[in-house]
């Protein structure tokens, strides 16, 4: 009675502890990645703080044409803070990305990545948290501190904002690389992504609140955006959820839609890949 | 006890081939077309084929990495397609054209990533990478990264990722392929080493019959998808009637001689012979003003080439 005998099923706790360690030695290979690129990230982070100036003073400029001193309900320093957080974040989320799932699809490369005990989703999205947290230490911080020293930012008054903050960003960097593996997936029917890819580039640019905050837009058509669509969830809603823009439960209520746009993108994500597997062809050798 | 069986084993694409401006024809083409194949523990096969003859196909069907179209195949145990996680445990996969390393990272880091992947023992993966270390004389380059390493030498970072978590079956597509002959030399010594020991399969497809000869005791010949020849490499030869040469150079031609001559130029003679060359040998000696005598085995490549003729003449 009790005892433990050969044929025992493994306990659920003996597999979770290796996966973990696999993921996590995954998410270590993607920091290490990106950290041997010193100069590109050093070139990143200049430009992202150089267009970060120019979009403050737009922004500002916006907000100094009201009569209220507001522009889509955010004041200066709320504005200021949604810019530079937002160039830090750009990053952290790599809501521009790359395509290199894409790329190895194209070349045939990603039989490698099937001939790997692990999902290969498992396995892009543990290295894309890698690189993620690298951004955080070399993307986010250099803009930050500029506009902290340039500028009278908005800093959060109420204590569970920094933690939502840090939920909302994690769920934004999930929300974005699920979004980029499906238009880097399309590359198993089509081989060029080049279309899709602009399309992403200014769907994801405009709707995530990357050009201009979504509260500039009519609110039935931003209401639309935010519910239909994963894009607000990439930038938009963090932001919002840093500069205090809304009431506390609605607040949580945008964090939980991103959890819910987490879901089903990363099922997605998991369908495609079975899909594409069954019509997977590798050509030349 | 075998470790891969294939039964009617059949890949098809559709290919759609432009006829006018607008129209396209859909056209299926038969990339492998009813391959059998049963492979032992321990065996080393070669399996080679033309260009476009459905060899790195099949074994994309075989790792799990191709869905066949019909037909059966296990290896290990496992339907390589549902069943790819738990295959990828027991098979290593070397695509000479394509890499399993990390571009960005040295190759250190790559083998240490592979084992927690595979989730191997720390004790098994150093001692495993300790044997690759000093057959592949990895040490020169391990700390590079791979993105900065030549071809020779990552086709030894791909030998020693294939190998790290003890695979029961190595999968090699060509990979010798541009390689010069002093690292094709070390990938064949250390493919041999790794095959001496028994508990290995190896797969081997190539277009260098060099591999073949210094590496497998068996060959099967895929063309147009189905398997031409599946037998030892003597076996390809007697059923090809290749025989020996015997080159003889003379100082001065002669006028005549009895004998099998294949090519008689001036000062040099070549006789062919089944079996052993001694009697003709021996008859030559007498020979006046006989220089040098020279006994060729049959060429690998030339049986091969006729294979292949025979086969293209063949094919519907």
């Amino acid at each position: 009675m009790g005892s433990v005998n050969a044929t025992a099923p493994p306990s659920a706790l003996r597999n979770i502890v290796p996966a973990f360690r696999t993921f996590a030695a995954i998410t270590g290979s993607g920091f290490r990645r990106y950290s041997t690129y010193r100069q590109a990230t050093v070139a990143g982070a200049f430009t992202n703080t150089v267009f970060g100036f120019l979009r403050t003073y737009v922004l500002l400029a916006v907000a100094a044409g009201t009569a209220s001193g507001l522009a889509g309900g955010y004041d200066r320093e709320q504005l200021v803070t949604f810019v530079w957080a937002g160039q830090g974040l750009l990053a952290v989320v790599a809501l521009w990305g790359s395509t290199e799932i894409a790329d190895r699809i194209r070349t045939g490369d990603v039989a490698s990545d099937l001939l790997r005990p692990v999902h290969p989703i498992t396995m892009y999205l543990a290295a894309d948290l890698g690189r993620a947290w690298h951004a955080v230490l070399t993307r986010f911080v250099p803009p930050v501190l500029t506009g902290l020293l340039f500028f009278d930012v908005y800093l959060p008054r109420q204590w569970f904002t920094a933690p939502l903050f840090v939920l909302s960003t994690a769920l934004a960097v999930l929300l974005c690389f699920a979004c980029r593996f499906l238009v880097n997936a399309v590359a198993y029917w089509l081989t060029d992504i080049r279309g899709p890819m602009i399309a992403w580039l200014i769907g994801s640019g405009v709707l995530g609140g990357l050009f201009f905050p979504l509260r500039f837009l009519p609110e039935p058509l931003m209401v639309a955006m935010w519910v239909a669509t994963p894009f607000p969830g990439m930038l938009q809603t963090p932001l919002d959820v840093l500069v205090e823009r809304d009431a506390p439960a609605m607040r949580c209520g945008l964090v939980a839609l991103q959890v819910v746009w987490v879901v089903l993108l990363l099922t997605c994500c998991t369908v495609v890949q079975r899909r594409a597997e069954r019509r997977l062809v590798i050509h030349g050798g | 006890m075998s470790v891969i069986e294939a039964r009617g084993l059949r890949k098809e694409f559709t290919v759609r081939v432009k006829r006018s401006r607008l129209r396209r024809e859909k056209r299926i083409v038969h990339a492998v077309d009813g391959v059998d194949l049963t492979v032992e523990r321990g065996e080393m096969l070669g399996y080679i084929g033309p260009n476009g003859a459905g060899k790195s196909t099949t074994l994309k069907m075989m790792t799990g990495v191709l869905m066949p179209s019909a037909g059966e195949v296990r290896v290990c145990g496992y339907t390589p397609v549902p069943q790819r996680t738990k295959l990828t445990r027991r098979i290593g996969v070397v695509f000479g054209q394509r890499s399993q390393l990390w571009w960005d990272l040295p190759l250190r880091d790559s083998f240490d990533l592979l084992r927690h992947i595979f989730r191997v023992p720390a004790a098994d993966h150093a001692s495993r990478l300790r044997r690759c270390r000093s057959l592949l004389d990895l040490d020169e380059f391990l700390d590079i990264p791979v993105r900065q390493l030549s071809l020779g030498q990552r086709m030894r970072g791909e030998l020693t990722a294939a190998l790290l978590h003890g695979p029961e079956v190595l999968f090699l597509d060509e990979p010798t392929i541009g390689l010069d002959v002093v690292s094709k030399q070390a990938v064949r010594s250390f493919l041999t080493e790794v095959g001496v020991r028994g508990d290995t399969t190896l797969v081997l497809t190539t277009h260098d019959l060099a591999d073949i000869e210094r590496l497998c005791q068996r060959l099967v010949v895929i063309d147009h998808g189905r398997v031409v020849h599946d037998g030892t490499i003597d076996a390809l030869h007697a059923r090809y009637g290749s025989r020996r040469r015997v080159v003889v150079d003379l100082d001065e031609p002669v006028a005549s001689y009895s004998g099998a001559i294949v090519e008689a130029d001036g000062r040099r003679l070549v006789f062919e012979v089944d079996g052993s060359a001694a009697a003709v040998v021996a008859r030559l000696g007498g020979l006046p003003g006989l220089r040098d005598i020279a006994i060729l085995e049959p060429d690998i490549e030339d049986v091969v080439a006729r294979l292949y003729k025979t086969t293209t003449e063949d094919a519907p």
